[in-house]
């Protein structure tokens, strides 16, 4: 189980030196340097790719770090490959590895890992890189049925701009069925939604009547290569991406790649931002949450709490376009800062529509507690043991909800959040009863926090410049209103971007989906999908 | 669980009351940049250098604002010695580029019309402001618009994303199950010319690559009651070529 411990607990550098003796001992000859400083308290070069597996197990099993993710960068000349591990309390680590751009195999970790299983299929689509011993890889972003094998568009030498007009779709492929059993047959959802409105993802549940045996999540249709597109930008042009390709949660993405852009440019936001960058991304949680919980009780049919939560939501983004200019917190974020000032009345205008928002969510909550019909809808339905969730390195709310403590704000402080004391909620059943009350205080804490940061708002700029004029990467971290988000940034010397990854939450999470709707009834299906909240778009990029 | 009853009697109808009556409630549009004329040249010229998607463009001392491109990043309001003129409001529906004058749906379909939302590569906010039309602020179906299951019996195809490359199959297969008297109507900056995304090897440059589109909504992303207006007009209760007050009657 993953352990939490506060960054000012003092077992942590204890931890860390612990750790690289271990490290130095097992692996000696196979990790080939061991250094600190920079982004990460420890960045391990691995000499011999045959050392990942058991390297990846002891960092993640062993030693209590949570998996981050992968990332692939392609130089002149060779591959590097960043597993980046976190040390909760202690700050991130990143196994390095270098290999000629030749090399196309590399072993997998996904039997050590599982966690990094998609980490892994996403490589091997977008950059051509194998691995060997995995389950299954191809099919996975480049959808088989109108993308062909070999193109590798994340590659220096694919031109972003150029139009796949060879590309046709495959009127024979049949997507992957496991269930075989006489009698069963797979129902399919989406990707245009029958009713309703919905993001764009597509399920095929397996089932031989009664309740889903296999639910297999199949992602990607609103791929718009993110990632790839930034390439070339600047960096406030890549800023715009980053802000805007996950929309219900862009004050936080905005965040994480400013915060990687102002380390490589080794620049010091003022305090009253770094504040006000908390009061916005709390905005944010408890706007989201609020949303979250409209679509669990719309879930459930309940007419009459989904109708109450979604208008809680409406006053919230109302708020935000009240004291932002925009509904979703656009245009906020810029590297050094923020884009412009808030006066002290435009605060306090904010906590009287965050103290209604808030008490509004209390009367729901203790409600909703006293609906049995609704209670009898999310308890013991969808259950992700703690176990499962730490398998699957499932993050944010689901992840708390399963006893998984991790919350970067604690876990990993940034923007200046060890300035303030909050809780982390956290919920044992793993059901989704357990993840809506998650929600529930969650919502609670950050309206609390907003309070907090407008009683300590120092006076003084908002934004100092922020220039790069060297190469440099930088990794950028937040915990979205979804969970942990990375955001790894290399520039150029003259500020170009040469390469953006964004680890999302939702990325981590639809991993571990599956979990929670199968073996359950078809009925519930609905419901387990609205408790697990997950967003297509922020997954897809 | 009587309780719900009462509770939601007890907050009484909170619905807008649009289009019959302005709604003015703070915070229900960001509001977006309209064309301006500067005191100097150099102003103008800053302006348009600014937009970092080419939406506003300097003629003179004068700036005129192309709504399709505009992404609302508001460096135009907040970051220029002399910000742009503001234009409050939400009635922002137009025709798509390539129509001359309004073809709504015909009239049997204008107090009931059957919408289908197609998410086609979108970042979530569009999507989520269409949402908000359902809930009791909004609420549309107090005008008569209804989400439907099937494309069979939709009358409007509401389209929000650049269409990435993945959703363009579904998206036509969606379009052609529709009765021709289809309309389509795209909604948000990125569905009327590829916003931000557009255009790459994974991302078109609006739907009207792909589909005819007739009503556009731009925004990024259009407020809720935009959309409902785009609505409106592709209902043909609301006009787009001349703009009536709004008045005080229902509609």
């Amino acid at each position: 189980m993953a352990s939490h411990s506060s960054p000012i607990a003092g077992g942590n550098i204890a931890g860390l030196a612990d750790l690289t003796g271990t490290i130095v001992e097992r692996f000696g000859g196979q990790v080939g340097q061991l250094r600190a400083g920079g982004n990460f308290i420890l960045t391990l070069s691995v000499a011999q790719p045959s050392a990942l597996p058991e390297l990846s197990r002891f960092l993640f099993w062993e030693h209590g770090c949570l998996f981050g993710g992968i990332t692939a960068e392609e130089h002149s000349r060779h591959w590097q490959i960043h597993y980046t591990f976190l040390l909760p309390g202690s700050g991130w680590i990143d196994v390095e590895l270098s290999m000629p751009l030749e090399t196309k195999t590399l072993p997998s970790i996904v039997a050590q890992v599982h966690a990094a299983d998609w980490h892994e299929r996403e490589v091997e689509d977008l950059f051509g890189i194998h691995f060997e011993n995995h389950p299954r890889l191809g099919d996975f972003i480049l959808h088989d049925q109108t993308w062909r094998e070999g193109i590798d568009p994340m590659r220096k030498h694919f031109s972003a701009s150029h139009p796949q007009l060879e590309r046709k779709v495959d009127l024979e492929w049949q997507p992957l069925l496991v269930v075989g059993d006489p009698g069963s047959f797979a129902m399919p959802v989406g990707p245009v939604y029958e009713g309703g409105i919905g993001e764009s993802l597509h399920f095929l549940l397996e089932t031989v009547g009664e309740d889903v045996i296999r639910a297999a999540p199949r992602l990607f249709y609103n791929y718009r290569a993110v990632e790839k597109v930034a390439e070339g930008r600047t960096i406030t042009g890549a800023l715009l991406l980053a802000e805007r390709f996950a929309a219900t949660s862009a004050f936080a993405h905005s965040l994480a790649f400013c915060l990687a852009a102002e380390k490589i440019a080794a620049v010091e936001v003022p305090p009253r931002a770094a504040a006000l960058r908390v009061l916005l991304a709390e905005l944010e949680r408890l706007r989201h949450h609020a949303g979250a919980i409209a679509a669990i009780c719309e879930s459930t049919a309940l007419a009459v709490p989904s109708a109450q939560a979604s208008i809680i939501e409406e006053n919230l983004l109302r708020a935000s376009c009240v004291f932002t200019d925009h509904r979703y917190l656009f245009g906020l974020n810029t590297p050094g800062g923020l884009n412009f000032n808030f006066g002290s009345e435009q605060c306090q205008t904010l906590l009287t529509a965050v103290d209604r928002a808030e008490s509004d969510l209390r009367i729901l909550e203790k409600r909703l507690r006293l609906s049995s019909s609704f209670l009898d809808r999310l308890e013991n339905v969808g259950v992700v043991t703690g176990e499962s969730a730490r398998d699957l390195n499932l993050v944010g709310p689901i992840g708390r909800a399963s006893a998984q403590h991790c919350d970067l704000r604690t876990a990993c402080a940034y923007s200046g959040y060890e300035r303030y004391v909050f809780a982390v909620p956290c919920e044992a059943e793993g059901d989704g009863y357990a993840r809506l009350r998650v929600l529930f205080a969650e919502a609670t804490e950050s309206a609390r926090l907003i309070h907090r940061v407008v009683d300590t708002l120092e006076v003084g700029p908002v934004r100092v410049p922020c220039e790069v004029h060297h190469a440099g990467a930088a990794l950028g971290w937040v915990e979205a209103p979804r969970g942990a988000a990375l955001h790894w940034l290399r520039v150029d010397e003259k500020g170009v971007v040469e390469r953006y990854r964004a680890i999302t939450p939702s990325f981590n999470n639809w991993l571990g989906f599956h979990v929670a709707a199968e073996n359950f009834a078809f009925q519930d299906f609905p419901i387990i999908l609205a408790t697990f909240g997950l967003s297509a778009t922020e997954c897809d990029r | 669980m009587s309780f719900w009853f009462w509770h939601g009697l007890r907050k009484g109808i909170q619905s807008s009351r649009y289009p019959a009556r302005a709604e003015n409630t703070p915070g229900v549009s960001p509001g977006r940049p309209m064309g301006t004329d500067f005191s100097t040249l150099e102003e103008a010229q800053l302006a348009a250098e600014i937009c970092p998607t080419d939406a506003i463009v300097a003629h003179g001392k004068s700036t005129y604002v192309n709504p399709a491109k505009c992404v609302h990043c508001q460096l135009c309001l907040h970051s220029l010695p002399s910000p742009m003129n503001w234009e409050p409001g939400y009635e922002w529906a137009q025709l798509s580029a390539n129509q001359t004058e309004a073809h709504p749906l015909p009239s049997a379909f204008a107090k009931s019309m059957h919408i289908m939302v197609v998410d086609a590569g979108d970042c979530g906010a569009c999507l989520h402001e269409v949402k908000q039309l359902n809930n009791p602020l909004y609420n549309m179906h107090r005008l008569g618009f209804f989400l439907t299951a099937t494309p069979r019996t939709a009358d409007l195809l509401l389209v929000v994303g650049p269409v990435s490359e993945n959703m363009r199959g579904p998206l036509l297969k969606t379009w052609e199950a529709m009765p021709t008297s289809r309309k389509v109507i795209a909604v948000g900056g990125c569905a009327i010319a590829g916003g931000v995304f557009g255009r790459s090897f994974m991302c078109a440059c609006g739907v009207g690559e792909v589909l005819p589109v007739d009503f556009e909504v731009p925004g990024n992303p259009p407020p809720p009651l935009a959309i409902l207006h785009g609505l409106l007009v592709a209902a043909g209760r609301k006009s787009l070529k001349s703009p009536k007050p709004i008045s005080e009657g229902r509609v």
